[in-house]
C-alpha cells in the first residue's frame, strides 16, 4: 500500500476516534439520543465486526475455500471453542495463534 | 487536602484510578501486542504502524480496517467501517456528558479521547453517580487510569510493531488480529436478535464480495442492523442492554 494512503487512512481513522468518543459531548446544550438511533446503535459495531472478519474467514483472494487443508479454519474454530467455554478473550487468541502456528510450520497448510 | 486543577497526579484518587486499570492492564496489553504484531503483518509499514497506534489509539478499530487497508479499499469504506465499530462509544459519550458536561466544550472531547471501554466501565463503577465525589476527584481518577491503560496499550503495542519486523510473514500471526475481532464478535453475541444480525452480515459480507469497492461491507453492515431492530420490535420482551462488548482497549 502506499505511504499517502496509508497516512491519509491514519489521520481519518484518528479523526473517528476523537469525533466518536466525544460524540454527545460536542454540542454545547445536552442532546437526547433518539430511540431510532439507540436501537440501531445495538447492532451497528457487531455488524461491522463480522463484515470484516467474515471474509478474512471465508475466503481466499475473493473465491471461496475450495480446500479444507486451511489452518485459519482451525486455528478459528479452536479459539470460538475456548472462548465459548471460559469466556477469556487472551486465551483465545493464544490457543488460535497456537493452532495456526502449529498447522503452518508442521503441515504447511 | 485541596490540589490544584492542573495537576491531578498530586491527588490520592490518581494513583487509585491507575491503581484499578492496572489489574487488567495485562489484557490491554496483550490486546496491544496483537494489533502492533497485525499492523505490520498486513503490508502498513513499522512507520506507519507506530502513526496508527500512537493517533488512532482504538484497537477494534483500528483490526477491522487491516484487511481493508491490505486490499486497497477506497478511504471512505475504510473510514465508514471504522465508524461503525465505534459506534458503541456515542453511548458512552451520552455517559461521559453528565460528569463533563460543566467543562468547556474541546476540553471534555479531549478528556474523553482517551476513554477506552474499559475507563468507561471502572469510572462508572467507582462513581455511580455525578453527585458522587467532587470534579476533581472524578479527574484524577480517570486521569489515572489512562496513565495506566494508555501505557500498557502502547508500549505492548510498539512491542508488537517491532516484533513483527523480525517474524516470517508466512507464520500468518497478522490473522491473531481476527482471532481477536472474533472474540469481540463472542462478546456481542447476547441474544437470538444479535446471533441472526450477526448471521445475516456474515452471509451478506460474503455474498456481496465481488461488488466494487469493498461496498459488500456497507451491504452487511445495513443488511445487519435493519435485521436486527425488526426482530427487535417483533419480540414481546423489550430489546435488552446495548451490547458493548469487553475490548480491552
Amino acid at each position: 500500500m502506499s505511504f499517502t494512503y496509508g497516512l491519509l487512512a491514519i489521520v481519518g481513522l484518528a479523526a473517528i476516534t476523537v469525533v466518536t468518543r466525544g460524540f454527545f459531548l460536542i454540542p454545547k446544550r445536552e442532546v437526547p439520543i433518539p430511540a431510532w438511533l439507540r436501537e440501531a446503535l445495538r447492532h451497528a459495531p457487531l455488524a461491522a465486526l463480522v463484515a470484516a472478519i467474515a471474509p478474512d474467514l471465508a475466503l481466499t483472494d475473493g473465491h471461496l475455500l475450495d480446500t479444507w487443508r486451511d489452518a485459519r479454519l482451525y486455528a478459528a474454530a479452536a479459539g470460538a471453542l475456548w472462548y465459548w467455554r471460559t469466556r477469556n478473550l487472551l486465551g483465545m487468541i493464544l490457543v488460535g495463534t497456537a493452532v495456526l502456528l502449529g498447522l503452518r510450520l508442521a503441515l504447511g497448510w | 487536602m485541596t490540589t490544584a486543577p492542573g495537576r491531578p497526579w498530586r491527588h490520592p484518587e490518581f494513583r487509585r484510578g491507575a491503581a484499578d486499570m492496572a489489574g487488567v492492564s495485562l489484557g490491554i496489553g496483550a490486546w496491544g501486542l496483537v494489533t502492533g504484531v497485525a499492523m505490520v503483518k498486513t503490508g502498513l509499514g513499522a512507520g506507519l504502524s507506530v502513526a496508527m497506534s500512537l493517533a488512532v489509539f482504538a484497537g477494534s478499530a483500528q483490526l477491522a480496517a487491516l484487511p481493508l487497508l491490505a486490499q486497497g479499499a477506497p478511504l471512505w469504506v475504510v473510514w465508514a467501517t471504522a465508524f461503525c465499530v465505534n459506534l458503541r462509544f456515542l453511548i458512552f459519550s451520552a455517559g461521559w456528558r453528565a460528569y463533563l458536561g460543566a467543562l468547556p466544550r474541546w476540553r471534555r472531547v479531549a478528556i474523553v479521547y482517551f476513554a477506552a471501554d474499559l475507563n468507561w466501565v471502572y469510572f462508572l463503577r467507582r462513581f455511580p453517580t455525578p453527585a458522587a465525589a467532587p470534579p476533581e476527584a472524578q479527574l484524577a481518577y480517570y486521569w489515572g487510569g489512562v496513565a495506566s491503560s494508555w501505557t500498557a496499550w502502547q508500549s505492548m503495542s510498539l512491542l508488537g510493531i517491532a516484533l513483527a519486523d523480525v517474524i516470517p510473514t508466512r507464520w500468518g500471526l497478522g490473522f491473531a488480529g481476527t482471532l481477536a475481532l472474533l472474540g469481540i464478535t463472542g462478546s456481542l453475541l447476547v441474544d437470538r436478535a444479535t446471533w441472526i444480525a450477526a448471521a445475516v452480515a456474515a452471509c451478506a459480507a460474503i455474498a456481496a464480495f465481488a461488488l466494487p469497492w469493498h461496498l459488500n461491507i456497507v451491504v452487511a453492515i445495513a443488511a445487519a442492523v435493519a435485521v436486527g431492530v425488526l426482530i427487535d420490535h417483533f419480540r414481546p420482551v423489550p430489546p435488552g442492554p446495548v451490547a458493548t462488548g469487553d475490548e480491552p482497549s
